[in-house]
């Protein structure tokens, strides 16, 4: 029997407003416990919720980049349910009238590009964080997160692998990062992924019964976590056995599904609209004004990345994968004016590596754009080889200068006066016959170790395309 | 000096005639002195006079409004910075309100002082103020009769003469209801008109807070510093406060008065019938005309208010969890015992009846056939409003469909109690203003109201007609017996 | 329409009220009658009628976004049930 996973993803994605959904308070994260939660987020009685523009401006940035239906009246609806960290007991959500409806996402697996369906995204509010641990068997609430802003993001069932859930959360969190509605943090928080797993027989039209895995925090552990419970369906299946329409949790050190012990039946959330809250009605002005900031997205910039500089597929992703990186390329390419084909491989590849090496991101690379720039001028007019471009990046990256600051320290200029290279050469020819007897009879693969040891004399400096001419004429007969 | 409307009193302190210290502690020893009533829930004379002497340095500088010094009793229900706020509940027994309603900060700026927190029906949640968890409030007009509900404590208080005015709020009667059972003057605010930030929800697509004095002139100074935009309350509308005194006196002949056929109709109390008819008849001696108008889709009101108004009531009450403040339950094993026992335990009989059903009128399955279904009669009866104002101007009838019941009468039938709202409870489902306002007594000396409702936003129009009213009768003076 | 005690039972543990085997019983009788008096609505048919939320149809009003509200901690714990190190303390939540 041939089994076919179906996957959906709803996604949290905490809006980077400066305060609340509802209420004047403020989101920043890790403050002191409850100190950021003021009466409407602590739900005295008597509050009311005002809601906030710019929640509503991030959610239709979100719906105007996916190509999505923006609903001019959306509607804010109560889900009823009991829980400490919800202090209304009822979260502020949307219901049968979201603000976004039916966009969609490309995504590119192994090379094949998919599009994804994005069924809505809807607002709503967060919930405030339980710390179960240091309190004698009781459980301590902080509100301060309760009332943040959410846009919660519902993908259609349309994935098929977890290789292709991964890569469309990794699509969708570039996209919210990149246009500022979101900080990505999954660490903190700010970008949380559910995911809607199931299985059926390939073929068969019927959706099979799903279970919702909550709350995976990493990428990897989304991929992981579907990994097992597709196997687990598949196993139960096969076994007779019939998957129960539950919620579990992933535990990621013993990489398995759990069900969720005290999650009751079907939960009856009573949902119906707010009466504290008129209907979100979005006029044209907002709508255009919102459309008027969008920047060009990371799909459109990677095509004209291959289109204009001539970038490979790989090197344009890299380049685009975040609006800082992208910009400090055009930066350099804009200073340097050199190739830009070489730029993306100075950057793609060497500057990435430094930064992956200590964790740093583009923002905060003690080489600046200006200082790349420069280091590529310097490898354009051959003052310094390629080889030794690297050392001064490296020697740059430690914060030992610009490029001409450490080429002048550390007298790295290249030595490209024939006459001298000449000299090094016929040196290194008299103190070695014997390789040149057996090169000369044929042994060519000792062409190398003439190279090198040039290269050695001149600790590096000498050009290599110069030191290759020269030596030919000199070591042929 | 406890007799002078809050007209006259502030007339009175602008002349220094008398101080407000002096007559705060005026109202505060008859509170005591009536103690019996069980008018108030909250009295803090130290805080009281405290205000009263801030409002004395005010009035002593000049330029201070028509409030500063009166005293005002304000209903339990409005969280006031430092006082107990009970809203007549076990489960808020112990709760100080750590921040002031909007229109208790209005109140404030104005200069008022506090006289103490009412008492009131659980929640609002009632018709005759005999749910509260601090007991009953008798009628000062008969003790062994209730005094109306939800704003009971207030109508008492202003009709014993134990404070000059109140506020009250009203969901499906509460201000109006008491009124016409204790000889006051009472005014819903058209929705939106008042801020509800800070007045503890009951059910927020209907809830209004307004004032409850013994004359309309009373009532237009305490609605200036009541209505007003809110930015805190995303319900509240955005539209210029009038000086509601500047168009008491107009003249009101050619009003065109409405009389809605399914109020008239046979099985209405005979004394009341005979009131109303009489005090319709005097507003035609100042010159009105009266229209026969028709609201088809009356009889709804009831079962459509008993859907919205508890499934509202029943989200809104899901904050009392004993997790952050208020009563929390002694003894529970864990967390779902825990909020199991502090609502079953906090929570009063009718409270819990109107969770449980609008719990159920919102759950799966029941949606549509209750909620949804009441939206829809919901807007049927504000359509039938709307017509009947083609033809009229204001709207009269009937405020309550018998005098004050006695104590104990109606408490074990909930549903009989429900039917008492028949008359009042459209009004706030179409968002309308209405007043009820004193026009008789029956033959046991009880008072009867006669009510006025009002276009939207048309509080004026209302006050103005009452005034008129006022000028030409004297029921609004009378005093009940044994507070003199 | 009449409710049995299940459902009242099922009702109680939505809206988190406690309740005993007689208060079940008492409770069906009396929210059976009420639902009596609701099910009166059914006189009328409403199929072309739009449900009614608010007496006007003004559209939300949108908050700029700026932080305004300053740390009351003190104050709002002040009269909690049980804190400590600035948390509310509840009875022990399972996961």
């Amino acid at each position: 029997m041939e089994w076919e996973p179906v996957i959906g993803l709803e996604v949290h994605t905490q809006l980077l407003t400066k305060s609340k959904a509802f209420s004047g308070a403020s989101t920043k994260y890790g403050a002191e416990p409850n100190t950021q939660a003021c009466a409407v987020d602590i739900a005295l009685p008597g509050v009311l919720p005002v809601f906030n523009r710019e929640a509503a401006r991030m959610a239709v940035k979100f719906g105007l980049a996916i190509g999505a239906q923006i609903n001019h009246r959306s509607v804010f609806a109560r889900k009823n349910y009991f829980y400490p960290d919800l202090p209304k007991g009822y979260q502020i959500s949307q219901y049968e009238l979201p603000i976004v409806s039916t966009g969609r996402l490309t995504i590119d697996v192994d090379g094949v590009e998919k599009v994804v369906g994005i069924t809505r995204a809807h607002l709503e509010e967060d919930a405030g964080k339980s710390l179960h641990e240091d309190f004698h068997g009781m459980t301590g609430i902080d509100l301060n997160r309760a009332g943040t802003p959410l846009l919660e993001i519902v993908s259609e069932p349309d994935l098929r692998s977890s290789k292709e859930a991964v890569a469309y959360l990794k699509k969708l969190h570039q996209l919210v990062v990149w246009l500022g509605i979101c900080d990505g943090n999954m660490q903190e928080g700010s970008f949380r992924c559910d995911a809607n797993v199931s299985v059926r027989p390939k073929g068969q039209a019927k959706f099979g019964t799903r279970a919702e895995l909550k709350n995976i925090n990493s990428f990897r552990f989304v991929e992981k976590a579907i990994e097992f419970e597709i196997e687990r369906q598949i196993d139960l299946l096969e076994g007779g056995g019939t998957v129960v329409q539950e919620t579990r949790l992933y535990d990621s050190d013993k990489d398995v599904t759990r069900s969720m012990r005290s999650k009751e039946e079907a939960m009856d959330y009573r949902y119906f609209p707010d009466p504290d809250l008129p209907p979100l009605i979005l006029d044209e002005a907002l709508i255009e004004g919102v459309r008027a900031t969008l920047i060009e997205l990371p799909d459109a910039k990677r095509a004209r990345f291959m289109q204009d500089y001539g970038l490979n597929a790989y090197d344009a992703g890299v380049l685009t994968s975040s609006r800082e990186m992208a910009d400090y390329y055009e930066t350099v390419v804009a200073e340097a004016k050199s190739d830009p084909k070489i730029a993306a491989n100075w950057i793609a590849v060497e500057l990435s590596g430094f930064l992956n090496r200590d964790n740093k991101d583009i923002l905060h690379s003690p080489v600046t754009a200006s200082m790349m720039a420069g280091l590529l001028k310097r490898l354009a007019d051959n003052t310094i080889s390629g080889k030794i471009a690297k050392d001064v990046l490296a020697a740059m990256w430690s914060g030992e200068g610009d490029a001409d600051a450490v080429i002048e320290k550390k007298g790295l200029k290249q030595i490209t006066d024939t006459g001298a290279i000449d000299k090094v050469i016929d040196e290194i020819i008299a103190k070695n016959p014997k390789q040149l007897e057996q090169y000369r009879a044929g042994k060519e693969a000792l062409f190398g170790y003439f190279v090198g040891q040039v290269m050695k004399a001149t600790q590096g400096k000498a050009n290599p395309a110069q030191v290759n001419e020269l030596l030919k004429k000199k070591l042929s007969p | 000096m406890f007799d002078k409307t809050v007209a006259e009193l502030s007339r009175a302190l602008g002349r220094k005639d008398i101080s407000s210290v002096e007559l705060t502690g005026v109202f505060l020893a008859r509170i005591n002195k009536y103690k019996d009533l069980n008018a108030f829930i909250t009295v803090d004379p130290e805080r009281s006079l405290a205000q009263a002497r801030a409002a004395d340095a005010r009035i002593g500088k000049g330029g201070a409004g028509a409030l500063a010094g009166v005293p005002i009793a304000q209903k339990d229900i409005f969280c006031a910075d430092g006082w107990r706020t009970t809203c007549g509940s076990k489960i808020l027994s112990n709760f100080t309100a750590p921040y002031d309603a909007t229109i208790i900060g209005k109140f404030n700026a104005a200069g008022a002082v506090c006289l103490g927190k009412t008492n009131m029906d659980e929640f609002a949640m009632g018709s005759s103020n005999e749910t509260s968890y601090y007991g009953g409030v008798k009628n000062p007009w008969d003790t062994a009769a209730v005094p109306g509900g939800s704003s009971g404590g207030s109508a008492a208080a202003v009709a014993a003469r134990l404070s000059p005015a109140a506020t009250g709020t009203d969901t499906g009667g509460s201000i109006r209801q008491p009124s016409a059972l204790t000889n006051l003057t009472g005014l819903k605010p058209s929705y939106g008109r008042v801020s509800r930030y800070g007045m503890i929800a009951f059910a927020s697509s209907l809830d209004q807070g307004g004032p409850m004095c013994r004359t309309a002139e009373d009532a237009a100074l305490l609605l200036n510093v009541m209505a007003g935009f809110d930015p805190r309350d995303s319900t509240s509308v955005d539209a210029p406060v009038p000086d509601y005194t500047q168009t008491l006196s107009g003249d009101i002949k050619g009003l065109r008065i409405g009389l809605p056929k399914e109020y008239f109709g046979a099985g209405m109390n005979p004394e009341v019938a005979r009131t109303i008819d009489a005090a319709i008849a005097e507003c035609k001696k100042l010159g009105a005309q009266v229209v026969e108008v028709s609201l088809p889709n009356s009889q709804l009101a009831i079962p459509c208010y008993y859907v919205l108004a508890p499934a509202e009531a029943s989200s809104n009450l899901s904050r009392f969890d004993g997790v952050r403040y208020g009563y929390r339950a002694e003894n529970y094993t864990d967390l779902l015992d825990m909020y199991c026992k502090t609502r079953a335990e906090g929570f009063g009989a009718e409270v819990k009846r109107r969770i449980m059903i609008g719990t159920y009128a919102l759950s799966a399955g029941y949606y549509d056939a209750y909620y949804l279904k009441a939206q829809k009669l919901r807007r049927l009866i504000a359509e039938d409003f709307r017509k009947a104002f083609e033809s009229c101007d204001v709207i009269m009838g009937p405020t309550s469909p018998t005098t004050a019941f006695k104590i104990g009468e109606k408490s074990d039938d909930p549903v009989a109690m429900y039917l008492s709202d028949i008359y009042t409870i459209s009004v706030n489902l179409a968002g309308l203003p209405g007043m009820s306002i004193p026009a008789g007594f029956d033959s046991k000396g009880l008072p009867v109201g006669l009510q006025l409702i009002g276009q939207y936003f048309d509080e004026a129009r209302l006050l103005n007609v009452a005034h008129r009213y006022q000028q030409a009768t004297d029921w609004h003076k009378r005093m009940p017996k044994g507070f003199e | 329409m009449s409710l049995d005690r299940e459902q009242v039972r099922r009702i109680a543990h939505l809206a988190r009220l406690h309740i005993s085997e007689q208060e079940a019983a008492a409770y069906a009788d009396t929210l059976s009658r009420i639902l009596g008096l609701i099910e009166q609505m059914n006189a009328v048919d409403t199929s072309n009628v739009a449900p009614m939320a608010h007496p006007n149809e003004a559209g939300l009003r949108l908050r700029e976004d700026a932080v305004s509200e300053t740390d009351q901690r003190e104050k709002f714990q002040r009269i909690a049930p049980a804190v400590d190190a600035g948390l509310y303390l509840v009875p022990k939540v399972i996961e």
